[in-house]
């Protein structure tokens, strides 16, 4: 039970964002409702790490090399890598909505059809 | 007993938070309890033994994401508008509800393999010295992605300043 709640709880903080994503019409808060979802997927990856057995653990249970050990932390490390991209994400997403709105003196993404026309 | 009810606190916070973060219509709010969502998440870690990624969560999520998020909510005049909804508000609805449905009952059906009981003292004295597991794996095993994370994030710098920079006329 104890980490089917830190999932469970990641899939909701994950549809609460994902639905900011597609209705929300500043874009701005569709950056940060995609924070939510990143969030949510680090909430998921280290609750993995936590609380699941490795396949090489599984196989050999007496097994308590590093290398066998190390790998109880692979979700950590996902999730160091997660927020790695999260940041230079959020860096460029807000450097174009800035760039944006100095071409068209809005942040509406509605408003935003350059490519269309 | 004491992480059950920490548990709850951060996850109902977490949940409200981030409720707030879409639901409410001032931007500037909205980017606050973002701030408190983040926080709550940091909180979570602490409960999963992820001490390490707790404060590099504080520190880049709280400290550097959100600051740099509310700085493009200031510079942009866009705030008066509020927080408006595009039509695609129901079927968004839906389509959320349908996949938080999917993922649920797929965590409810999945047997989770849980750490075999031999190895279970040998987990928890990993877990209760988590840095030092991670700086090993981050500068050995897993060093390539780890210098790739940083020419990312070096080009997304030059990317943004080359984005935000005036034109020359």
């Amino acid at each position: 039970m104890t980490l089917e709640r830190f999932l469970i709880l990641s899939a909701v903080l994950f549809a609460i964002g994902l639905y900011g994503v597609l209705t929300k019409r500043n874009a701005i808060t569709i950056l940060m409702s995609l924070e939510v979802m990143f969030n949510a997927v680090n909430v998921a990856a280290v609750a993995m790490s936590r609380y699941i057995a490795p396949a090489a653990l599984r196989a050999d249970p007496s097994a308590t090399g590093d290398s066998v050990v190390q790998m109880l932390l692979t979700g950590q490390v996902f999730a160091m890598f997660i927020i790695a991209v999260a940041a230079a994400e959020v860096a460029l997403g807000l450097a174009i909505v800035i760039a944006v709105y100095r071409y068209r003196e809005t942040v509406d993404i509605t408003q935003v059809n350059l490519m269309r026309r | 007993m004491v992480q059950e009810f920490f548990f709850w606190v951060l996850a109902v916070t977490s949940v409200m938070a981030a409720l707030g973060v879409v639901g409410v219509q001032d931007i500037f709010r909205a980017a606050l309890l973002l701030v408190l969502a983040f926080l709550s998440v940091a909180g979570l870690f602490i409960l999963l033994n992820a001490e390490f990624l707790a404060v590099v969560q504080v520190l880049i999520y709280v400290g550097a994401i959100s600051v740099l998020i509310i700085f493009a909510v200031l510079l942009t005049r866009d705030v008066e508008q509020g927080n408006p909804s595009n039509r695609l508000r129901l079927p968004a609805f839906v389509g959320a509800g349908l996949l938080f449905l999917m993922l649920t009952s797929a965590i409810v059906r999945t047997s989770w393999p849980e750490i075999p009981s031999e190895s279970l003292a040998r987990a928890e004295e990993v877990f209760a010295t988590t840095p030092q597991w991670l700086a090993g794996l981050l500068l050995r095993e897993w060093a390539l992605p780890f210098e790739a994370a940083s020419v990312l994030l070096l080009a997304a710098v030059l990317g943004a300043v080359v984005l935000i920079r005036e034109r020359q006329p």
